[in-house]
């Protein structure tokens, strides 16, 4: 048997991902943690020392800077993960359902920095909605006095978060119900006298649960981690930690590295604190629940939830759309003042000229997404192939492996692994962001592969096994065809990952590496929303290219094949 | 090649002294790519350098890379994690658009190449005078370590349609946001705008402000600002949001008087209200205006890191910003509407004539309106004064 | 007056021309199980989904359904009051054997206590005294037909569907599970409706026959 083989094969993916994913993680974070206790020669700090921690301590704001972080963390991964369970209720069996994860495409595909600008545009008492309802319903001929972007209890970051968040968990849910025999336990469910939404709740949801928990901590990791989406709609006095630590990286005053380094430590403990938090939360719900499902109450009264869930989430999702729209709008305008609800006047003097700045960023995008992605996506193959030719299940620890670097905080890690890879000689070119982008996209191209992957249907492999096919011709010849769907969707959310990377960009290609998602950072950083709205639009687009080549390219390739057009994705 | 000969021996003529050095230079430039580390907020200033890139490539074959930084510290971050990595040579950034703390934190870390600006033959443009604006970066001596590029001053703006008569002092500042609470804000005090904006009425203010020519001291912090904070405590519940949360930087607040958020707003560029009326970022009524007792300006420098991979050409670009001609153009409205840094005393009278033929424009303040030049505080003030409001207003 | 009545019941596909069987009228009295015998694939779990209301989408039902003199064809499936034994168990993987229980128990037993005497009383009938913690997984095959029936009859139907509930027990396991799960559910005294292709299902039942 090939058992041996497949071990090999795990054992030298496992080996590339350990030296190429975790080992850069461990020692970035070993380098921080030395600056954290005072030891960075380059600023003349070279004894080790506590007081960094103390000086952080003694910061202002660091207090209310936590419990932000905290706070926006745990209530938008909270909220989302609610919103979600709601609609994947309410929409799960009526025939629309596979529209609606399509419609999910151009949410997931688009950057934080992206929607996040669209939102913020949306939202702030000059923004579009106020524009479109000014001065006719609210009498407004200036916009009013009121903090509904940045605003001090971070509600506009919990609602970005949830825009970005939600389409998330949504495909990841539906990707899970694949596994359970929804249709059936419903059915066993109701003729028991549940209501639907109960039966959800009871029933599927403690099933779904387990299958989509690692996504949720990742989820968790990332809202009380995020930096970009955090400095355009969250609080600026004080900002969330993770963006006090960016500033503090980045301050004038030098000195303030030992600190920086030392809450970039806080910021992962911060995030290992959360998921504690979390996994006590699940442990009180599931004793709560099984409370509650031995009271044997048939809760009629959850239809209305669901129908509060799906319809906060299709606001959410007509939000994130609405923010597309705005910043499409944006790129094409010359002037648009308060209280039009249109543009007065119209240019596409930014498009016509890809030669200042957005050509070559477009270009430079294009080239790392697409090598980063066909890294990752061969590595998964690899992976996953191995696993089945050693015959053997996916361990528990190499999940938690694979997902390391998104449940590590990047602003944890980033710094020190900067000056790792400088002493390496390795920093400043494309080669360096490939690497360091491709240690965030491999596990998501892993979570979108995993599930189709496993639930390929054996006898299949069996049968072609049977008909003298060996190994790599079961694989190239019958595993991957049939995998096209999910392979091609899990390279289109690759290439998303990889679009919307900021922090590694940044550190790593040392600012020289120009792609859509730094230069959007940075020129929201400007007041112009035009050319702003330029770089965000084809940071949308470019991912949502691949996501639509995803969705037709199986369709045409298997048009001939009724049992393939339909799809796993 | 004839060409480059009689180019290189006009330069020698212009000045004897360093011929040979300069030549060396320009040789050494030929085919460098200059990794320019600049703040990437302003889409004039990102094509004024892409327009002196192709410049300079067609003349010396040197072309300029920008950087676009979000803050100019990341490229100062940058240069210390590569000295943290031992790369003492080969760095990655080539030329850095810097001024005060900034500055101040490389020369005294070592982290800057130089004294190098004698050598630029375009010096000889600049008056150097011991104590001239072009050789004190907010007090601190430049000592030859940066290359003047841009002049910042101070200004006032607002939308002439909504308000008739804006308010010219500090005072009188506070005075109008009592009248009309929630128009009114600055940028966030971690920003040089905000800090500008804390600086300029601390000079106003205090009631001896020849003290923020030395470094701060304890007794002399707490007489100075002591009027600040009675002031500031006073105007900041009358602020945009109470006050509580700020744009993050000038362009922000800038979009915040377009959208008509705010009516007055502040920058530190008196042609950037003209400029940003030609480009469609405020309505033609926008205006700039300097305050009775005069305000901050400073010089914008380019320096170089020690580890600077181009040093040559880094410094022919530093050159270059300081040509006449090139100057002119950056003065020009619709091109980045920066004053000029040269000694207009040092030019010729064509190259006179070039300023004055530039266009104008009615948001573009004269000096009268501009009023007196107040020099920066010492950065050991700035740095406290950001420390203590943000230990006084951060909750 | 506990009767379960079908008044010429028709089930269609979605677009397709004829029904999948011919126009179905019966009244299944209460305390006999009346069988429905047809081949395989003629519409015998459509039959079922649609009574218990769990049609899906790809058909389209006319005709009536009358539990107890009341129509309950547009009834939604929970408030039907119908329970159904599938083919597979469908015990829920997630809860253990006693939890599957207390989920069918219906709601009218309050208090912990009595809710759990409720489920050991049911334990101890289906000859698995004991297992209330066991996870449903380690349960051999006629261990979770009991299970299934009883939780089943803990929601205190007012009528059952049996949906070849027998059909993937070998024959001497099927003989023991009937005669089990068919002296249960006399005993309730409620209309039960058996579909199946197996004669020896009606024979056993012991009540009207019914073809497709």
């Amino acid at each position: 048997m090939t058992g041996a083989e497949g071990r090999w094969l795990r054992f030298f993916v496992l080996l590339l991902v350990t030296g190429g994913l975790v080992l850069p993680i461990l020692t970035g974070l070993w380098e921080t943690g030395r600056a954290a206790f005072g030891i960075l020669p380059a600023i003349g700090a070279e004894t080790w020392s506590l007081a960094p921690w103390q000086r952080l301590f003694t910061l202002p704001g660091i207090g209310s800077s936590l419990k932000l972080s905290l706070w926006t963390g745990l209530a938008s991964t909270l909220l989302a993960l609610l919103l979600a369970t709601g609609f994947c209720a309410a929409i799960h069996g009526w025939s629309g359902q596979r529209h609606v994860s399509r419609i999910l495409g151009p949410l997931l595909a688009a950057p934080h920095a992206a929607l996040a600008i669209g939102i913020a545009f949306l939202i702030a008492p000059s923004g579009w909605i106020a524009r479109m309802i000014s001065p006719w319903a609210t009498g407004w001929n200036l916009p009013p006095n009121i903090a509904t972007v940045n605003d001090q209890m971070g509600l506009a970051l919990v609602l970005g978060l949830l825009v970005k968040e939600v389409p998330f968990l949504l495909l990841v849910m539906l990707g899970a119900l694949g596994q359970i025999p929804v249709n059936a336990q419903l059915a066993a469910g109701r003729a028991l006298g549940y209501g639907r939404g109960v039966v959800w709740i009871k029933v599927i949801l403690p099933q779904v649960y387990p299958l989509i928990r690692l996504p949720v901590f990742v989820v968790l990791s990332f809202a009380l981690s995020v930096v970009d989406m955090a400095i355009i709609l969250g609080p600026s006095n004080p900002p969330v930690l993770s963006v006090a630590v960016t500033r503090w990286y980045f301050a004038a005053d030098t000195s303030l590295i030992l600190p920086a380094s030392a809450a970039a430590l806080a910021q992962a403990f911060v995030v290992a604190f959360g998921i504690l938090l979390w996994i006590c939360a699940e442990q009180v719900a599931a004793r709560a629940g099984r409370w509650w499902i031995r009271r044997g109450g048939r809760g009629y009264s959850a239809g209305p939830g669901l129908i509060l869930a799906s319809g906060a989430t299709l606001i959410l999702m007509g939000l994130g759309a609405s923010a597309l729209i705005d910043l499409a709008i944006w790129s094409v305008t010359w002037r648009w003042s308060f209280p039009s609800a249109l543009p007065e006047g119209w240019s596409s003097g930014i498009w016509a000229r890809p030669g200042s700045g957005w050509g070559s960023a477009f270009i430079q995008t294009t080239v790392i997404g697409l090598t980063t992605t066909a890294i990752a996506v061969l590595l998964a193959i690899a992976w996953l192939e191995g696993e089945d030719r050693a015959g053997m299940q996916r361990a528990r620890w190499a999940e938690v492996l694979i997902y390391l670097p998104l449940l590590v905080p990047q602003i944890a890690f980033l710094y020190g692994l900067n000056v790792v890879f400088l002493r390496a000689g390795l920093t400043g070119g494309l080669g360096a962001v490939i690497w360091a982008q491709a240690l965030f996209v491999f596990p998501y191209v892993m979570i979108a592969l995993s599930d189709p992957w496993r639930a390929l249907d054996r006898r299949l492999v069996c049968a072609s096994a049977a008909l003298g096919a060996g190994p790599m011709r079961r694989l190239v010849a019958v595993k991957l065809p049939i995998l096209l769907r999910p392979l091609l969707t899990a390279a289109a959310i690759g290439f998303a990952v990889s679009v919307a990377q900021y922090l590694p960009t940044l550190f790593m290609g040392a600012g020289r590496v120009a792609t859509l998602t730094t230069e959007a950072v940075t020129l929201s950083s400007g007041s112009d929303r035009r050319v702003t709205g330029v770089y965000a639009v084809l940071q949308a687009v470019l991912p949502l290219g691949t996501y639509v080549a995803a969705l037709f390219l199986p369709a045409f390739v298997h048009r001939n094949r009724r049992g393939l057009s339909g799809g796993a994705a | 090649m004839r060409l480059a000969v009689l180019a290189a021996a006009i330069l020698a003529a212009a000045s004897p002294v360093m011929a040979t050095n300069w030549n060396d230079t320009l040789a050494a430039a030929k085919g460098q790519t200059v990794y320019w580390n600049a703040w990437g907020g302003d889409e004039r200033t990102n094509s004024f350098i892409a327009w002196a890139s192709d410049a300079l490539s067609a003349r010396y074959g040197v072309t300029i890379q920008q950087v676009k930084l979000t803050d100019t510290a990341e490229a100062v971050t940058r240069v210390i994690a590569e000295k943290a990595a031992g790369v003492t040579e080969n760095g990655s950034v080539d030329m850095i658009w810097i001024n005060g703390a900034n500055f101040l934190s490389m020369k005294q870390q070592g982290l800057l190449f130089g004294p190098f600006v004698a050598d630029l033959p375009n010096a000889r443009y600049l008056d150097l005078a011991s104590g001239s604006a072009a050789t004190v970066d907010f007090t601190v001596p430049v000592e030859g370590y940066e290359s003047p590029w841009r002049l910042a001053k101070f200004v006032m703006t607002y939308d002439s349609a909504r308000v008739s008569e804006p308010p010219r002092s500090m005072r009188a500042l506070l005075k109008w946001a009592q009248q009309h609470p929630g128009r009114f804000t600055h940028p966030a005090v971690s920003n040089f705008m905000g800090a500008t904006f804390l600086k300029q009425a601390l000079i106003e203010l205090a009631p001896d402000a020849s003290v923020l020519q030395s470094p701060v001291t304890d007794e002399a912090f707490a007489a100075a600002t002591g009027p600040l904070w009675q002031w500031y405590d006073a105007l900041r519940p009358n602020l945009w949001h109470s006050g509580e949360t700020f744009p993050e930087n000038a362009s922000i607040q800038e979009q915040m008087l377009n959208d008509g958020e705010i009516d007055i707003a502040m920058s530190f560029d008196p042609a950037s209200t003209a400029a940003a009326i030609e480009k469609g970022l405020l309505p033609g009524t926008a205006r700039a205006y300097g305050l009775e007792g005069g305000t901050i300006g400073n010089i914008s420098f380019v320096a170089i890191p020690f580890n600077a991979a181009h040093k040559e050409g880094a410094m022919v670009v530093a050159n270059f910003l300081l040509d006449p001609a090139t100057q002119a153009r950056a003065q020009d409205i619709t091109v980045l509407g920066s004053y000029s840094v040269l000694d207009q005393d040092k030019l010729g009278p064509q190259e006179r004539a070039e300023f004055a033929a530039l266009p104008t424009s009615p948001a573009l303040p004269t000096n009268e309106e501009l009023g007196v030049t107040l020099v920066e505080p010492h950065p050991s003030w700035m740095t406290r004064l950001t420390d203590v409001w943000a230990q006084r207003y951060t909750k | 007056m506990n009767t379960l009545a079908l008044s010429d019941v028709e089930i269609r596909r979605h677009g397709a021309s004829g029904p999948l069987f011919a126009p179905l009228s019966l009244i299944v009295p209460a305390g006999t199980i009346t069988t429905v015998m047809g081949p395989s694939g003629i519409g015998k779990s459509t039959l079922i989904d649609f009574i218990g209301g769990h049609l899906g989408s790809g058909f389209v039902a006319t005709g009536k359904i009358m539990l107890n003199g009341l129509d309950v064809t547009h009834v939604r499936a929970e408030n039907r009051r119908i329970g159904i034994l599938f083919q597979d168990e469908l015990l829920f993987p997630h809860l253990s054997v006693g939890d599957n229980l207390a989920f069918g128990l219906a709601a009218r037993h309050h208090g912990r206590a009595a809710r759990r005497r409720a489920v050991d009383a049911a334990l101890e009938q289906a000859g698995l005294a004991g297992f209330h913690d066991r996870d449903p997984a380690t349960l051999s095959g006629g261990q979770r037909a009991r299970v299934a029936l009883m939780r089943a009859l803990l929601a205190e139907p007012r009528a059952l569907l049996l949906d070849e509930p027998f059909a993937k027990l070998d024959a001497e396991l099927r003989t023991e599970i009937r005669s089990f799960v068919f002296s249960h559910i006399r005993a309730r005294g409620v209309p039960v409706l058996l579909v199946s292709h197996d004669a020896s299902d009606a024979d056993a039942a012991a009540g009207p026959v019914v073809a497709m």
